[in-house]
């Protein structure tokens, strides 16, 4: 649940010296602006705009020449393999930054958003270097994948002449990972098994009505006494106080008295955006509430005619789910 | 004449926690410091209190806190059910203990993580097999299962009948955020919102956007109920005289799915509530200079105008389209930010601003003061109260 108290203030002030300074590593780009890496990038992105590799389609461009993709800015500058496997700079004050966070269980890392500005276009035979500066470190978070930290660092790019040729703003989350969830539920064949609807909880006073829908029938409750018809479900008639009934086939007949849209919370096992309507049923007094199906959920609207069905929603669970009526 | 609970109590300290995202410390704990904190701002020790009521949706168990606050003998304790319902609720039953003189001085608490822990925004499903229970699995199966999507269905209801709009939740929940702007307490101090903000933010659930929809805080409020007569004899921050106080459940109430009523537009609950408070207090709308009206969702607020007869039934939009709940306005309301934009404890944060708005410390402090509405819960069996000036 992250540090607290007087454990967080002395950590966050372990963290004050490191904002605003220079992460103190070299970041000179290994070899100038050049055709075989722009070649290698366009490939792989399948980019096949001519002023990045026809020299001729360049020159008659308004650049006059070939050009790099703006967006390999930063590859210049990466130390390629040695960024998996060297040691890492004991000068390297980012790194140290991390360290800081991972002693005190802060052991995950994400990038969460980059955005990049280009001052000029690079050509051929440019040399780039960069400075990045740990600029903001956030105050704690509560994020969906634990608590944590954002750091933000500013990388500036520079060519031979010290001239500014863009620059990257780069986002980190460092935090201590939740507890991870128990594993999914796994059908015969061990694939993970497909997320259903949640079932209702089965009682003496609801069971029968849903064993009626498992049947493809639409039940409504009737007191046997005085014959009064009630939804949902109950135990005892509010007109007589009899504690007998029985049920009836519902018409299936109805109009949308009204309704919502869900977007959030996605649950597993509905689709979203998801209609659910009060519907007003054609026997008098009676509403009930459900799905409707069958059409976009934005064309669901008050006074909708509408049809009942019972449908198999998920595996072995029916429902009785509206359409609307064609 | 029989026992009313007309001025028949006050509240003589108000005390709170942070608000926050991630307490990092138990609910227990949280209740323990509202509470202390309460008995200290009323000129009390530990030892003076013998009653203690929260809501039944509060982990805490009285005899732990009393345990840990080093609180001795209680003469009194209860529970209220029905989430945010409960709010007034549990006012409702200190009132009754020191009226009856079951206890002397009663700690009302609520603590949450309702961040970090269990959040309620995730909906309801599982859990014992209870008449509850059975009543969710009416909705659980179609996925109507989040307080939002409960209220959005009466909300559309109410849009289509009298022509409010997502404009019209719009400024309550502006007037709200100007509010928390100016409380250091509040999640949105000095971050103000615009129309834009609110009208581009995404849906949760049609036609309830985000900002309509409340927080989710971590944090615990208590406050102490006693007789006035104790009231006028304790060094205490200031008094609060409780002039009326009501419970309310309607017929054909469904907790937060009352869909199968004649019309659904209104809070016959409420009407119930707001009757009561009326009768036992002899006041009438009028008299009531401003407001905490519990803002779980934005639209709730105007059917709350409505019951308690600020306007006529369908009008609430046209009440607050002037300002109305601002500062300044007719009727200012919820001026610690409410639940919207200070914090979601369950309506307890409402209590303790509806104190402080009668002592004159809010934040946002309307130049009159002479009586203020304080509501709970709407969708579910609620109750209010109104706060006076202690002689």
């Amino acid at each position: 649940m992250g540090l607290q108290g007087k454990e967080r203030e002395a950590f966050e002030k372990t963290l004050e010296p490191y904002v605003g300074i220079e992460i103190g590593i070299k970041e000179i780009g290994r070899d100038e602006i050049n055709q075989a890496m722009i070649r290698h990038w366009c490939e792989a992105l399948d980019n096949e705009l001519p002023i990045y590799t026809d020299a001729e389609a360049a020159a008659d461009s308004m650049h006059g020449e070939i050009v790099a993709p703006p967006t390999m800015l930063q590859a210049w500058i990466l130390p390629g393999m040695e960024m998996a496997t060297g040691e890492p700079d004991p000068n390297d004050k980012q790194k140290e930054l991390h360290r800081l966070f991972d002693d005190v269980g802060y052991t995950g890392v994400v990038a969460t958003n980059t955005e990049q500005e280009y001052n000029r276009y690079l050509k051929l035979g440019d040399r780039v270097k960069a400075v990045t500066v740990i600029e903001t470190i956030s105050e704690q978070k509560a994020t969906g994948l634990g608590i944590g930290y954002f750091i933000n660092t500013k990388t500036t790019f520079t060519d031979q002449n010290d001239e500014v040729v863009g620059s990257m703003t780069f986002r980190v989350l460092k935090f201590e990972p939740s507890q991870q969830p128990a594993a999914a539920p796994t059908d015969d064949s061990g694939a993970p098994a497909k997320p259903t609807r949640i079932r209702p909880a089965l009682a003496h006073d609801n069971q029968w009505w849903w064993e009626g829908v498992q049947a493809d029938k639409f039940l409504i409750q009737r007191c046997e006494d005085c014959g009064v018809l009630r939804h949902p479900p109950r135990p005892m008639c509010g007109e007589c106080q009899s504690i007998r009934w029985d049920s009836v086939e519902a018409t299936g007949q109805g109009e949308v008295y009204s309704y919502v849209v869900i977007h959030y919370p996605e649950v597993p096992g509905y689709e979203y955006p998801l209609a659910v309507a009060v519907v007003d049923l054609e026997e008098p007094g009676l509403r009930f509430v459900t799905n409707v199906v069958d059409c976009d959920p934005e064309d669901v609207h008050i006074g909708m005619k509408v049809e009942a069905e019972v449908r198999e929603m998920d595996p072995d669970f029916k429902m009785v789910v509206f359409k609307p009526i064609a | 004449m029989p026992t009313t609970l007309k001025d028949e109590a006050a509240i003589v300290g108000i005390g709170q926690t942070e608000f926050s995202k991630n307490s990092g410390r138990s609910e227990l704990q949280l209740a323990c410091e509202a509470t202390a904190a309460a008995i200290k701002d009323a000129g009390l020790t530990p030892d003076d209190i013998d009653g203690m009521t929260t809501f039944t949706m509060d982990t805490s168990d009285e005899i732990e806190v009393a345990r840990a606050v080093g609180i001795k003998d209680l003469t009194f304790f209860s529970r209220t059910p029905h989430g945010g319902g409960a709010a007034i609720g549990v006012m409702h039953q200190a009132v009754m203990a020191v009226a009856t003189g079951s206890a002397n001085y009663v700690v009302v608490y609520r603590s949450l993580n309702g961040r970090s822990g269990a959040r309620y925004s995730e909906g309801v499903s599982g859990g014992p097999t209870t008449s509850d229970l059975i009543h969710w699995s009416w909705y659980m199966p179609s996925g109507l299962m989040t307080p939002a999507s409960w209220v959005a269905m009466f909300t559309q209801r109410y849009m289509f009948e009298t022509g409010c709009t997502s404009l019209d939740l719009a400024e309550i929940c502006m007037a709200q955020r100007e509010h928390a702007v100016n409380n250091p307490n509040a999640f949105f101090y000095q971050r103000p919102m615009t129309l834009e903000d609110h009208q581009t933010a995404r849906k949760i659930v049609d036609p309830l956007r985000l900002y309509d929809c409340c927080q989710e805080t971590d944090g615990g409020t208590a406050c102490i109920v006693t007789t006035p007569e104790r009231a006028r004899d304790l060094d205490c921050g200031g008094a609060a005289l409780i002039r009326s106080v009501a419970q309310g459940a309607g017929a054909e109430q469904e907790s937060m799915t009352s869909f199968y009523r004649p019309t659904i537009s209104s809070l016959p609950e409420m009407d119930l509530v707001a009757k009561q408070n009326w009768e036992i207090s002899g006041l009438t709308p009028d008299d009531i200079d401003c407001a905490v009206i519990y803002d779980a969702f934005s639209s709730i607020v105007l059917w709350q105008l409505e019951s308690f007869g600020f306007c006529k039934p369908g009008e609430a939009k046209d009440f607050i389209k002037d300002g109305a709940l601002r500062l300044g306005g007719r009727l200012p309301s919820n001026t610690h930010g409410g639940q919207l934009s200070e914090a979601y404890i369950h309506g307890m944060n409402g209590v303790n601003e509806g104190v402080r708005l009668i002592r004159g410390t809010s934040s946002n402090q309307p130049a009159k003061n002479g009586h203020v509405l304080v509501t709970a819960g709407v969708g579910i069996p609620t109750s209010a109260m109104i706060l006076g000036q202690l002689d």
